[in-house]
């Protein structure tokens, strides 16, 4: 009997590690591959030429493989859209939790996470048919499909997960240093500013950082509004061509196992580097700015 | 020498929506006394504090009646800035809660919202605050430090420098000692003695003991009515009616 009890927990014990171990070796297996299909490239192209060409013509003879452009187009796509997504999402936050009543917080809150649940390329659409005409005679420029446009629809796509990371945040300051700022005759804004903002910084930074890796790893809207041009940009008004949507668009047409696949995975890893690290800085910020003791989030 | 009113209550009522929760509490606040308020959990004698300071106000559904006085004007009065009349009646509560800040912005923190910026000022204020609420020995190494890394007790001295350091002329308190150990606890109740001197003092406790070591004036609470006030000692030792006799030897509460 307690023999068999004992095998029991045993074999429960195993299959949860076991269970626990499958993601892990999945991700570790997909790295390989990303690494071992990537890595080749660079037997045809100096690492510097890849990451620092300014010509991206996989298909011409001979093709040029330089990513710089790819590079620029995601970091200034995801900055922009981070500059807009940022100061609505945190204020829409700080709104629905110090502000809003909580009649108007349980109504609003879903609908803003319902804003997540939008399949991308229907907002890709939207960016298409609704937004880029607009720009294209607001601004008179040549096209609407661009920078600008691109940002602006991942800033509609990051602001629900800053927006909601962000709100669970400043929610969770706990009343008592609300009081207690009250209490020494601080205004409502002044401990919304001086004492809770920074009490719930480390979720507001994690949210920050999610609401980019969104955005920075997000295909379909940027392929579809981004305008595709794999050229640095000199305006906000420039199309651009990111990384995600060049792997995308061309992977079906490169021939396997030759140059251009190649070249395309090697963008991967970089676009992977880039995620990766923008989740070890959010790691780092919420650990960083955690806090201990009694007002504890 | 003659007592001076500092802060009254009259026919106070309050309620949570529907529920009344105090019933026509009158009760007067002399400068430089303790005033303890004593009585069994959910007799209203915390409600009883927040209304002294408008803390209630944040509770959405809640209604007061009545009128609290402080010198001679009523803080419920709709021309009263709630901002001001904080600023004059400092909290202490029940559990330590500084800001996640430094020893030093902890303190300051009142001063500087009330816009005083000059360094020096501050770092007068912050010294002088502390010192007061006998914590500047154990701190004045480390000002720059969290304030979370300290005990609770300190943290509770430090709570009271911050409340201090606004010049408050009446000091409430909720509770102060109930989460600390018994040193902690003795430490708060001399700061208590000494403060005193410059300050009006209303105490909520659960104990006592405390109550009767600290407190000049005992008021007895019970289900939202003030049952029975009078001097400390008298209260304890001879209790005029019969609840407050129970409640005090422990039959009830």
């Amino acid at each position: 009997m307690v023999m068999r009890r004992q095998l029991k927990e045993k074999f429960m014990r195993n299959l949860f590690t076991l269970v626990a171990f499958a993601s892990i070796a999945i991700l570790l297996a997909i790295t390989i591959f990303l690494f071992k299909e990537g890595l080749p490239v660079f037997n045809l192209i100096s690492v510097k030429d890849f990451f620092f060409g300014i010509y991206w013509y996989p298909t011409s003879d001979p093709p040029d493989f330089g990513i710089f452009p790819l590079i620029v187009a995601s970091i200034s796509v995801t900055l922009l859209s981070a500059s807009i997504a940022i100061p609505l999402g945190v204020m829409t936050a700080v709104y629905l939790a110090e502000v809003a009543s909580p009649r108007v917080r349980e109504l609003i809150k879903p609908i803003v996470e319902l804003l997540a649940a939008l399949p991308s390329v229907v907002i890709g659409f939207f960016g298409m048919v609704v937004v880029a005409p607009f720009l294209q005679n607001t601004f008179n420029i040549a096209t609407g499909l661009n920078l600008f446009n691109a940002s602006l629809m991942l800033a509609f796509m990051s602001i629900p997960t800053i927006c909601s990371i962000s709100e669970d945040a400043v929610y969770s300051v706990p009343d008592a240093l609300r009081e207690a700022s009250l209490a020494l005759g601080a205004t409502h804004l002044e401990t919304i500013f001086r004492v809770v903002l920074p009490a719930a910084v480390s979720g507001i930074c994690t949210a920050i950082i999610l609401g980019m890796s969104r955005a920075i790893g997000e295909t379909m809207v940027v392929l579809m509004v981004a305008g595709g041009a794999a050229m640095v940009p000199s305006s906000i008004f420039d199309p651009v061509r990111a990384m995600p949507g060049s792997i995308a668009a061309e992977m079906a047409e490169a021939p396997f196992r030759g140059d251009h696949y190649h070249a395309l995975f090697a963008t991967a890893i970089v676009l992977f580097m880039f995620t990766f690290l923008f989740n070890l800085i959010a790691d780092y910020m919420s650990h960083k700015y955690r806090q201990v003791g009694d007002a504890t989030l | 020498m003659e007592k001076k009113l500092k802060m009254a209550s009259k026919n106070l009522n309050f309620y949570y929506g529907d529920f009344k929760a105090l019933h026509d509490v009158h009760l007067d606040f002399y400068e430089n006394e303790v005033t303890a308020l004593i009585g069994p959990s959910g007799c209203g004698k915390s409600t009883f504090l927040r209304c002294l300071n408008r803390m209630n106000d944040l509770i959405p559904i809640s209604r007061v009646e009545g009128e609290i006085l402080l010198d001679g004007a009523n803080i419920y009065a709709p021309s009263v800035d709630v901002v001001n009349l904080r600023s004059r009646i400092g909290m202490v509560f029940q559990k330590p809660n500084p800001f996640p800040k430094t020893i030093f912005e902890n303190v300051a923190y009142g001063l500087r919202v009330n816009g005083n910026r000059d360094r020096a000022y501050l770092a007068h204020r912050v010294e002088e605050s502390l010192k007061r609420a006998a914590l500047w020995e154990e701190v004045k190494d480390r000002l720059n430090d969290s304030a979370l890394g300290l005990s609770g007790g300190q943290q509770q001295r430090l709570c009271i420098a911050r409340a201090l350091a606004v010049e408050p002329e009446v000091l409430l308190m909720d509770e102060p000692a109930s989460a600390l150990d018994p040193i902690a606890t003795q430490k708060i109740e001399e700061l208590i003695h000494q403060l005193k001197e410059n300050y009006t003092i209303i105490i909520v406790t659960h104990n006592m003991q405390q109550a009767a070591r600290v407190s000049d004036i005992t008021a007895f609470f019970y289900i939202g009515k003030l049952i029975e006030i009078g001097e400390t000692d008298a209260l304890f030792t001879r209790p005029r009616l019969k609840q407050t006799e129970e409640y005090i030897t422990g039959r009830f509460g």
